[in-house]
Formats: C-alpha cells, structure tokens, sequence
C-alpha cells in the first residue's frame, strides 16, 4: 500500500457520555514522522479524544483512518498489530511480571504461535519467543532499561516505570504512538531526559507521536505540531509558536487575552 | 546437573510403585490425580485470575465419560482419557463465553452454581440408563499388560504418573512463553493487555477451555483409580476441596499443584485423627494456620526460601 502523508486522520470525532458532550466533531491529521501535541484544559476532551483513536470507545459520529485504512470499527486488541500502540495517563503495568515480562507481553500481536503450539513446544512456538527477545534487546538499549530487566514492576521509581510503558509499546514497533501525559509526575530532569528519549524513539524507530501533554514547555520544545482542544471542539491546529498565539487557545487557558480586556 | 536432578525426579517419582503398597500406593495415586485437578484450575484462576469455584464440575465430568465409555460402550480404559478431555474442554469453552462478562465474585457464583447443578444432573431419571442414576457406575480397573510384571496398583500408579507427567510438561512448556504472559497480563490489568495487542475474550474462552480439559483428564484418571463414580463423591466440596488445594499450594506453581493436592488428600484424614467429632473445626484450624504461615501458598514459601539462600550465599547466585 502507498504511504499516505498523514499517518492519522480524524474526522468529525464525535463522543457524548449522556447529556455530557466530551467530543463535538474533531477533525485533524498526525502527519508522517511528527511528534503532535494535543493540549487543552482538564475536561476539553483530550483523554476521550485519545480513547477513540485507540478503540476505547466508539466515537457516536466521525472516522478514524490509520495509514488511510478506517480503524474505527475494529476490536481494540487488534490496533496494537495495526500499528497504534499506546501508554495510559496512571501507569498500567502488569504488576505480577518483571520489568522484562512486561515489555515482552507487547510484543505479542508480533506472533501468531496459540496454546497448542505453545504447549506442545513446536518450532512456531520457539520462533515467537525468539523474535520477541531480539525485539526485546533493541528497545532495553533504547530505553536505558536493561539494568533492571529482572526487577518486578513494582519495584521501580516512577519515571523508570513510565519507560517500562513505553517500552512494552515500542516492542510491537508501531506506526503511531500514543503517550497519555508522559510528563505527568516527572520531575525537572527527568522531563529534560524525556524530551531526548522521545526524540531518539521518533529517529530510531519512524514513527509518528501523538502525545496528550500538560507540560507546556515539553509540548513547545518537543512538538513539530500542536493540536488544542477546548470543550470538545478543536480551537487552534498548527506549529507550536501559532497555537501559542493564537487568541482562543489563550482564552481557553487563561480565561481571557488583553484584547478581551479592551473590547469589555 | 540438571539431567543428574531430572532423573533423580524421576526415581523418586517411580519408586513409590514399589515402595509404597496397598492403601498408600493408592493415596500416592490420587494425590497425582488432585494435583492434576489443581493445575488445570490454577490455568485459569491462578494465572489468568478468574475464579472457578466450579472445577468439581468438570471433574465429575470426566470421571463419567470414562465410566460411561467403559461401562456402557466397552471402551477400552485408555482410549477414554482423550474423549474425557475433549468434552471438558468443549464444556469449559463454552462455560468460558458467559464467563466474559462476569468478573471477580459473580464468575465464582456463576462456576459455584455448575459444581451445584452438575451432580444433580448426573441423579436425573432421563440419564439413568447410562450414568447408573445416585448408584453410579461400578468399574473394573485397567488390566495389567501381559509383558509387565507389575501388580494391578503398581501399574495403575505409574499410568496415572505417566498420564499427569505429560499433562504437567505440557503446562510447563505453555507457561513459560507468550501464552502465560498474555493470560498474567489479563490477570492484572485488562485494559493494557488489550493496549497491547492481546485478545482477552479468545485468551480467556481457550484458557477456560485447556483449564477444565486438564481437571476433566484428572477426573477421568480418578475414575479408573477408585473404580467407582457415583454424585455423591463430585458434591460441591470437591469443588471448594480443589479451590482451598489452588490456595494452599500458592498459583502459578506446577510444584503448588502438588503440595495442595497433598493438602487436600491429606489433611481431612490427619483431622479426623486429631478430633473424631470435629474434624471439620481442625481442618478449618489447619487452612487456616497453613495461610498464615504461608499467605501466598507452599509456592510461595519455597520461593521466599530460594531467595533467601541466594542471597545468603551470592557467590552460588
């Protein structure tokens, strides 16, 4: 299949829980090889607007087209092998598993070996676990996480855990990664250290990042473009020194702009 | 090293055909029978957490198969145990899709209510020609093949040993890869093992499934070892005596498997010793004790034991 530009194209995403409209027909694109950004306040509807591309919900109206093929419609569990791997805003690691175990688990939509061929130890079975540790090896090196591959989950300072997700990502090497607030909980240095490993990811890997992100800074140093929603609606879609000019995003943030101040 | 312990294994697992005799060959042989049961529900509670409380079912199931095939259809005794296995497993997928929706508690009520449902439909006057009605079925034991100079015990034991050898290697060689990992990860957070790719309703149905079609082969052997099946001895206690066998023996654990089958054969009787009026308290007393001093299970216990004895010596680490 020809490559398309956009990697990700939405188009009138529309979700409502209730009375209660998260989503009123978002429409952008993730171009191929970029890092977006998705800002906008709490409640603006970025979690909900992640759930959909990730086949967490079912968007009511609106289309969701990954490498020009609509996704929408498909079971959540098979956007891991079509190219969607994604983090969660709290961490979600399998506690019971090493550090290791869970970044092999992402590895699994690269197999096809079932229970049988498991049980019965057959070539297909040995094949699956052998391409799934070489995988392996290439993103512990990536994601500086070899040191602690044997250590169980739950073990791990914060931030290290947050390379266990991504990692556990990386592993089934998507087309398109979505991060839920990477940032979130890190400290200073540690966001520094993001900001690098996100870019390494991007170069080593190809591929296209969507990230919800807070961290404002992050967002400007690190994002080629910046998408930002307020009440469900896209208000601004451009490069990050646009968006941050741009009149409703401030309004959004900040409640109201200088402008705002004189015409009152 | 590893081929001198397999071996070893190996003795010590043959040598009670001729060391133990009578009574106690046949208590050795129903402990691998329960430890069988015990691995096939710990496929599906202890690693991919979703409780059974039901696996008498699929035990007394398995039990009647083979009575049946051999009573009623002259099947040979062996031929019995892959029919067994594939009716439980039918069964146990199909118990498995219901399963899909229910979580925790509700799932363990649901396979409650089957362990509940199952000897009753074994009384049932409409099945009475084939399962014998609550007189059950009386069985004759497997012969002795000609060339084999063993007692009929003997020879029983060591089939049970071989038929739950090959089932224990093959829960083996399925736990270590991505299969055990897909269902740990359904186990701890579901919404990430589908993040990543897993297909939780097929992982869980097919766990389900491979879990009863163990615990089913069990019942199948435990029919063939006690020569007799009848609804009273597949009551809803089996069901909880399996459970409390998963618990104590700790998941995820084929060595766990074993200590709680030993538990569950073993400790009723030492209860009956201690207090012939009471045994049920003692028994209570004794689960109790042993999770206290054990909270995740004899595994469990082993492997802080290892750990620990690594750590004492790193130099042997």
């Amino acid at each position: 299949m020809a490559e398309t530009a956009d990697v990700l194209v939405l188009h009138g995403i529309a979700m409502r829980f209730g009375a209660v409209v998260a989503l009123a027909g978002v429409s952008f694109a993730v171009r191929r090889g970029e890092i977006c950004g998705l800002i906008g306040p709490n409640g603006s509807g970025k979690t909900s607007l992640f759930n959909c591309i990730s086949g967490f919900y079912r968007p009511q109206a609106g289309s969701v087209h990954l490498d020009g093929r609509p996704v929408g419609a498909l079971p959540r569990h098979r956007m891991a092998a079509l190219g969607i791997g994604r983090t969660f805003q709290n961490l979600a690691l399998f506690r019971s598993m090493s550090v290791r175990d869970n970044i092999l688990t992402g590895a699994h939509p690269l197999g096809r070996s079932g229970f049988l061929a498991n049980a019965l130890a057959l070539p297909a079975a040995a094949r699956d676990e052998r391409a799934a540790r070489q995988s392996l090896e290439t993103v512990l090196d990536l994601l500086d996480l070899r040191a602690v591959a044997a250590l169980p989950v739950g073990a791990l300072p914060f931030g290290t855990a947050k390379r266990v997700e991504i990692a556990r990502a990386l592993i089934a090497r998507p087309k398109l990664l979505l991060l839920d607030e990477p940032a979130c909980g890190l400290n200073h240095s540690e966001v520094d250290d993001l900001c690098t490993l996100l870019l390494r990811i991007r170069g080593e890997f190809a591929l296209s990042i969507l990230l919800v992100e807070h961290h404002m800074s992050l967002v400007m140093r690190l994002c080629d473009h910046v998408v930002a929603l307020a009440a469900g609606t896209c208000i601004a879609d451009g490069t990050p020194a646009q968006v941050q000019r741009n009149p409703d995003v401030i309004r959004a943030y900040l409640g109201a702009t200088p402008a705002d101040a004189r015409a009152a | 090293m590893s081929r001198l312990a397999a071996v070893g294994v190996a003795v010590l697992l043959i040598a009670p055909a001729f060391v133990l005799s009578g009574y106690h060959l046949f208590q050795t042989t129903m402990l691998a029978v329960y430890a069988l049961a015990i691995l096939g529900l710990d496929l599906v509670t202890g690693t991919t957490g979703q409780v059974s409380l039901g696996h008498g079912a699929f035990y007394a199931i398995g039990a009647y198969v083979t009575a049946i095939l051999m009573a009623s259809f002259n099947w040979p005794y062996w031929a019995t145990l892959p029919v067994a296995g594939a009716v439980c497993a039918a069964l146990g997928f199909a118990i498995g899709l219901p399963a899909l929706r229910l979580r925790g508690p509700y799932l363990a009520l649901v396979t409650l209510a089957l362990a509940a449902a199952v000897p009753q439909i074994l009384r049932a006057k409409a099945l009475e020609t084939w399962t014998g009605g609550a007189q059950g079925i009386v069985l004759s034991g497997p012969e002795v093949p000609a060339l084999l100079p063993l007692s009929a015990d003997q020879f029983l034991y060591l089939f049970v040993l071989a038929i739950a050898a090959l089932l224990f290697l093959a829960a083996h060689l399925l736990l270590r890869g991505r299969i055990r990992r897909a269902m740990a990860a359904i186990r701890d957070h579901p919404l990430a093992a589908e993040a990543a790719g897993i297909d939780v309703a097929a992982i869980k149905t097919r766990a389900f499934a491979i879990s009863a079609l163990f615990t089913g082969i069990a019942g199948s052997l435990g029919a063939l070892v006690v020569q007799f099946v009848a609804p009273d001895s597949f009551e809803v206690m089996l069901s909880i005596a399996l459970f409390v066998g998963l618990v104590v023996g700790g998941t995820g654990s084929l060595p766990g498997a074993v200590a709680g089958a030993g538990f569950v054969l073993f400790v009723p009787n030492l209860s009956e010793l201690v207090s012939k009026s009471a045994p049920g308290v003692v028994y209570g007393v004794l689960l109790v004790a042993a999770l206290f001093v054990m909270p995740s299970g004899a595994a469990g216990a082993l492997r802080r034991l290892v750990a620990s004895r690594r750590r004492a010596r790193p130099d042997t680490a």
